[in-house]
């Protein structure tokens, strides 16, 4: 499969409690940034959340659909349909029309069956729950710094952390991601959101070397 | 209660002048004479048995049986029509597997009673003779506990702790509700019963409310779900039947005695 995500950073991490995501916000034309401050963070019900990437179209039409089809089941059979069957729902479309569509989600929530849950569902329509994935063109920069941070029973605090400074540094090298860092929490009592600027609170955590000259050792001093 | 209703009751498309749907109450009436059910429930799961009349030794052992699981989990006792019990069941069996295939996790047991009341119901509507069964479905796990429900030919379901349907349903009801006294000590009351006190409960229950001068070579059937099977859906095993059989018969005998 040798589809290319467009731009976007998602990261997702399960704590003790309830899931942190993160995403940043940027929607990509090619080099055109058709919007920098997209949310991608799609809620679905107060303790569901559909983190969207790869095509916006794509996966704003699914993402409809199975709201609708949740919404529906909830109202029938009068109780609140279970993330997992959620993601089911989303990965039958995925499934389905996968050679129509360009959709790669995530689909996290918290219930009180199985507590936090994060289903992700890369192309093709391929479900698994993990405890912390990450997904979009960003999220290739950042595998290997996921996997060497993330130990079993973390905190809350050290969750946020973990996914706050993931997205930081994928949009630090992926130039289809960018603009606000946007973290959603799911636990029992619903959703909080939290916005993270580049000019507020963004996390200081690259030390930022200084550029070397381009100019040849022999003619440094001759710049500026 | 007995009533018939001569000419407003040829079709399940044609309500009395009272309001009636006589088919669909004379549904119920090839459910009210067939052999009893009850189903029992306690925190720790539920029991159902049923009250057969074998009418010739050439038959084998348990055959046409009135318990069959739906999946692991779930189970069907079935009354009236056998042969509309075993369509209703396979309705069932085919809903269940529909619900796992799509969801990817066994059905609850109360959507799939409600899925076949609305299948049942849709019979009484006049296109076709309604079912003459009702189902019983018996469910047990860890978080939700026990649950009965059931559905009948007029489409109704409801969720039960304790009922019974079939011929002698009345006084099988009189004595659950024994069970239920206010008085009675926490350890006998019928939501703290063991499963096998369940068992040897609806054994001595059946026994009592049967009648003997009328109905011969009758045998019993029995399932259960609950702690003990581990939330699996079970036929009891003969054997235990069989002793829960002896001993409400002898129950009943020393009852006889004493008065």
């Amino acid at each position: 499969m040798d589809e290319v995500l467009t731009g976007t950073t998602l990261i997702a991490c399960e704590y003790d409690g309830g899931v942190v995501v993160g995403t940043d916000s940027r929607t990509s034309g090619g080099s055109f940034i058709a919007s920098r401050v997209t949310d991608k963070i799609t809620p679905v019900t107060e303790h569901m959340s559909i983190l969207r990437s790869g095509s916006a179209a794509d996966t704003q039409a699914i993402t409809d659909i199975a709201k609708y089809y949740i919404e529906t089941y909830t109202v029938m059979e009068g109780e609140p349909v279970s993330i997992y069957r959620a993601c089911n729902i989303m990965r039958k479309f995925l499934f389905n029309y996968r050679d129509q569509l360009s959709a790669s989600i995530i689909v996290t929530g918290y219930d009180e069956k199985l507590k936090g849950q994060i289903y992700a569902i890369p192309l093709g329509g391929y479900s698994t729950r993990q405890h912390f994935t990450a997904s979009g063109s960003g999220s290739t920069f950042v595998n290997g710094y996921l996997d060497s941070q993330w130990k079993p029973d973390m905190t809350f605090e050290q969750v946020k952390q973990l996914v706050l400074s993931a997205v930081y540094l994928a949009t630090f090298r992926d130039g289809s991601s960018g603009g606000v860092i946007r973290l959603a929490i799911i636990d029992k009592d619903g959703t909080r959101r939290e916005l993270y600027r580049p000019d507020a609170n963004f996390p200081q955590i690259v030390a930022d070397p200084p550029a070397y000259s381009p100019l040849p050792p022999h003619l440094k001093g001759q710049a500026n | 209660m007995s009533s018939i209703g001569t000419g407003y009751d040829l079709a399940a498309s044609t309500f009395s002048p009272d309001g009636r749907i006589f088919q669909v109450e004379y549904a119920q009436k090839a459910v009210d004479s067939s052999g009893t059910v009850i189903a029992l429930r306690s925190k720790h799961g539920v029991v159902t048995a049923v009250e057969k009349s074998v009418s010739s030794p050439l038959y084998e052992a348990n055959a046409n049986p009135r318990v069959e699981k739906v999946n692991e989990y779930i189970g069907c006792t079935s009354a009236g029509i056998y042969s509309d019990c075993c369509a209703l069941l396979d309705y069932a069996d085919g809903e269940a597997l529909k619900y796992l295939k799509e969801n990817r996790e066994p059905i609850s047991v109360k959507k799939l009673a409600e899925s076949l009341a609305e299948f049942v119901h849709i019979f009484t509507l006049g296109i076709h003779r309604p079912w003459g069964g009702s189902l019983f479905f018996s469910s047990w796990d860890k978080t939700k506990g026990s649950k009965i429900y059931l559905v009948e030919p007029s489409g109704l379901c409801y969720e039960y702790e304790a009922w019974a349907v079939g011929k002698h349903r009345q006084a099988a009801k009189t004595e659950i509700e024994k069970l239920k006294a206010h008085d009675l000590e926490p350890a006998k009351r019928l939501e703290n019963l063991e499963l096998n006190q369940l068992i040897n409960e609806a054994a001595r229950i059946l026994v009592t409310v049967r009648d003997e001068s009328k109905e011969k070579n009758l045998c019993i059937e029995m399932s259960w779900v609950g702690d003990v099977t581990d939330g699996k859906f079970e036929p009891v095993p003969t054997s235990l039947v069989k002793e829960a059989e002896v001993l409400a018969q002898k129950m009943l005998e020393e009852e006889d005695a004493e008065d």
